[in-house]
């Protein structure tokens, strides 16, 4: 182990340098993919074809495809980086992103498909009023791809400035061109295809990672896990749960939101319609669950690997969050070769993420706000086809711009904002429209716009934003202070310390100590004092999904039972024909 | 259209009241087993870390708390695998029986 930790340290790292091996791997990449969007736009006809690639698309495929519309570089760089520089509480969180699936199995899956045509806000609006369901649908979908594409853009850009050592700006509106030309010539047959090509290459290289690092360790788990508990300064504690978990209350809230969360983002439900029928639909999750769930074990793997292969000091000297690990852990074992392929593998996960976000948003533009609320569901299909386009040039163009704007900001915590809309304003409706008769307009309303509305004003009254962000300076003052009296009776015990020579009196030791100790007690209540400065979070919680899910289904149950709908009641027993039997669903 | 059933006919029909009555009861089932499988890993972390802290036994640093996360990720798959199982065995064949009462 120490030999190849020397290696690695010793060797001249390449990234952040523009990378030839990179570029070109991406040009080939870029290449194919637009060939496919190329034999995709004659393929591109109807709405059918631009929403849900004509029904076309195999259990198989479609599993690989929501895997690829899910495995963001986020999680890929992001886990590796956490769990090399943290242990065990990368895994822990790593775990947090698989456990929605088997949820949008059991719920969400069948009845989607069976009961919607092209994006989640059909099958809330099955038995209601199209218009107001259609409205506040929309708002949550596009809500949710919004802050997801600004996370999404302005991570793109520090990573590939990161891995490539081009320019912020230029690097997303690289980005942002090429997801709209996916989106915009080739729809949802462009978008799957990109996302099944970027996920077959992430679980290839990221398998190839594995293995290359499996093999300094003789293909032993138990082997690696030594040997990062004897090359980290965490030691034995890199392998058990820390400071991750601290308030219960706060893990469950986030647990809640992207275990539901999961089951409401619009692109990920917007998948469903692209297979032919309810039984490919649940098949896509079964693929679609093992194939991430493999992906976050084997990019644990790689932290612990790159913890010990590379070292936590070059990981973080090359970028404090860790998001290096992996690409340095390709350089170390595979050279500059393998890390070009990486680097590029990156590059197209961030790509084929954002396409799925942009249709996503485009659909519920047109589809929803367009033709549900503006032509209140009386558009021609060459009209509809065409404002999706023009929505997702739109689009493209507000992400590239909003994601400029947003450089250097720290947009962590938008990542979790999207999680919990999705759970609170369009996973309740979603599955109290499938499950429950009594279920109405103004509950499905109130309950959607509840549910965005309390997770948007929570969140900025938490500490990820309040403290973080909104009171940055106060609570950097503060922490500032707090050190300078700190390292002030540092200095002065320091001082009094050296009057400690060899051989002096045991009475003058006794009160040297003492005044040491009267030193430190001095500084504790103006530590306190300092502290009592901090600016305090309004709301306490990280997350606010525990309350904002509670929320939206308590209002939606609420007003549902204050405002009876007698149509919206007789038309159940259609849907739940349709729903379990498929009867009537759209082919 | 008079040999067909009407909706509410289809929905009183025995096949098909037991055929919704089971696909609620796995889905509700298995969707409970996935919440306790994964906020029970969450409760152990916020309560119990010593327990996942203990080492497996033997020389090794590895701790109990590896497969157990890890298994937390396979179970969850294990269960949409029980739920595609019985789905295509089970499920689909009386879906068949319904639709060929039907005539959909």
């Amino acid at each position: 182990m120490p030999q190849a930790q020397q290696t690695a340290q010793a060797a001249q790292t390449m990234i952040g340098q523009a990378n030839p091996t990179a570029i070109m791997f991406f040009v080939l990449f870029v290449l194919i993919t637009l060939g496919i969007t190329w034999w995709a736009a004659k393929r591109t006809r109807t709405t059918k074809d631009f929403y849900a690639a004509g029904r076309s698309i195999t259990g198989f495929q479609n599993g690989l495809a929501l895997a690829g519309d899910y495995m963001s570089a986020a999680s890929f760089l992001g886990i590796a980086g956490l769990v090399s520089t943290k242990g065990y509480d990368g895994l822990i969180y790593s775990v947090g992103w698989l456990v929605g699936w088997p949820i949008v199995m059991f719920l969400i899956s069948e009845p989607l498909r069976n009961l919607g045509k092209y994006t989640f806000a059909d099958v809330v609006a099955y038995r209601l009023n199209q218009r107001p369901i259609r409205a506040a649908a929309a708002a949550g979908s596009l809500v949710v791809v919004l802050t997801y594409l600004i996370a999404q853009m302005v991570g793109a850009g520090t990573l590939i400035k990161l891995m490539f050592g081009l320019p912020f700006e230029l690097a997303i509106v690289i980005t942002g061109a090429l997801m709209i030309s996916y989106v915009l010539f080739g729809g949802m047959i462009a978008t799957t295809w990109v996302q099944i090509i970027k996920a077959v290459l992430l679980l290839g290289g990221a398998t190839l990672l594995v293995i290359l690092t499996l093999n300094k360790f003789n293909f032993s788990y138990a082997n690696l896990f030594n040997q990062a508990a004897g090359a980290t300064p965490l030691g034995q504690k890199f392998l058990e749960p820390g400071g991750l978990v601290t308030s219960p209350v706060d893990a469950f809230s986030l647990g809640l939101a992207l275990m539901f969360g999961t089951a409401g983002l619009p692109h990920i439900l917007m998948r469903f319609y692209t297979v032919p029928d309810a039984k490919a639909a649940r098949k896509s999750v079964f693929v679609a669950t093992g194939f991430i769930g493999y992906f976050y074990i084997l990019t644990v793997t790689i932290g612990f690997g790159a913890a010990v292969l590379v070292g936590q000091k070059v990981i973080m000297g090359i970028d404090a969050g860790g998001n290096m690990a992996g690409p340095l852990l390709a350089e170390a074992l595979g050279g500059n070769l393998f890390l070009g392929f990486l680097s590029a593998v990156a590059f197209a996960t961030i790509l084929a993420v954002v396409s799925g976000l942009t249709l996503a948003g485009a659909s519920a533009f047109s589809h929803d706000l367009f033709v549900g609320v503006v032509r209140r569901g009386q558009a021609s299909e060459k009209d509809e086809v065409k404002v999706a386009k023009i929505a997702t040039v739109g689009l493209g163009a507000t992400a590239i711009l909003l994601g400029i704007l947003f450089k250097g900001q720290n947009v962590a915590f938008l990542v979790g904002l999207t999680f919990a809309i999705a759970a609170s304003a369009n996973f309740p409706a979603l599955l109290m429209s499938i499950m429950w008769k009594k279920f109405t307009t103004a509950g499905a309303v109130t309950s959607i716009y509840t549910g965005l509305t309390v997770a948007v004003i929570l969140l900025i009254l938490s500490p990820t934003v309040w403290v973080d962000i909104v009171h940055k300076s106060e609570a950097a003052a503060v922490a500032k202070q707090v050190k300078t009296i700190e390292e002030a009776a540092k200095a002065k015990t320091a001082e009094i310390e050296k009057q400690k020579v060899p051989g002096l009196d045991p009475a003058k030791v006794a009160e040297i100590d003492a005044a040491i100790a009267a030193v430190k007690k001095d500084a504790e209540p103006q530590i306190k004092t300092a502290k009592e400065q901090m600016p305090k979070a309004i709301f306490p919680l990280k997350n606010p999904g525990i309350y904002s899910m509670f929320a939206a289904f308590f209002v939606g149950i609420l007003v549902s039972l204050m405002s009876p709908d007698k149509v919206a009641e007789a038309k159940f027993e259609g849907e739940k024909l349709r729903e379990y039997i498929g009867i009537g669903a759209e082919d | 259209m008079s040999s067909k059933k009407s909706v509410h006919e289809i929905l009183e029909d025995e096949d098909f009241k037991s055929l919704s009555a089971q696909k609620d009861t796995i889905s509700i089932i298995l969707t409970i087993l996935e919440l306790v499988l994964y906020f029970g890993f969450i409760a152990l972390i916020a309560f119990n870390k010593p327990f996942l802290a203990q080492k497996m036994g033997g020389e090794g640093a590895t701790t109990i708390g590896i497969p157990i996360a890890v298994g937390t990720i396979i179970f969850s798959w294990v269960f949409t695998g029980i739920y595609i199982f019985w789905a295509n065995s089970k499920y689909d064949t009386l879906v068949r029986k319904v639709k060929d009462k039907v005539g959909g």
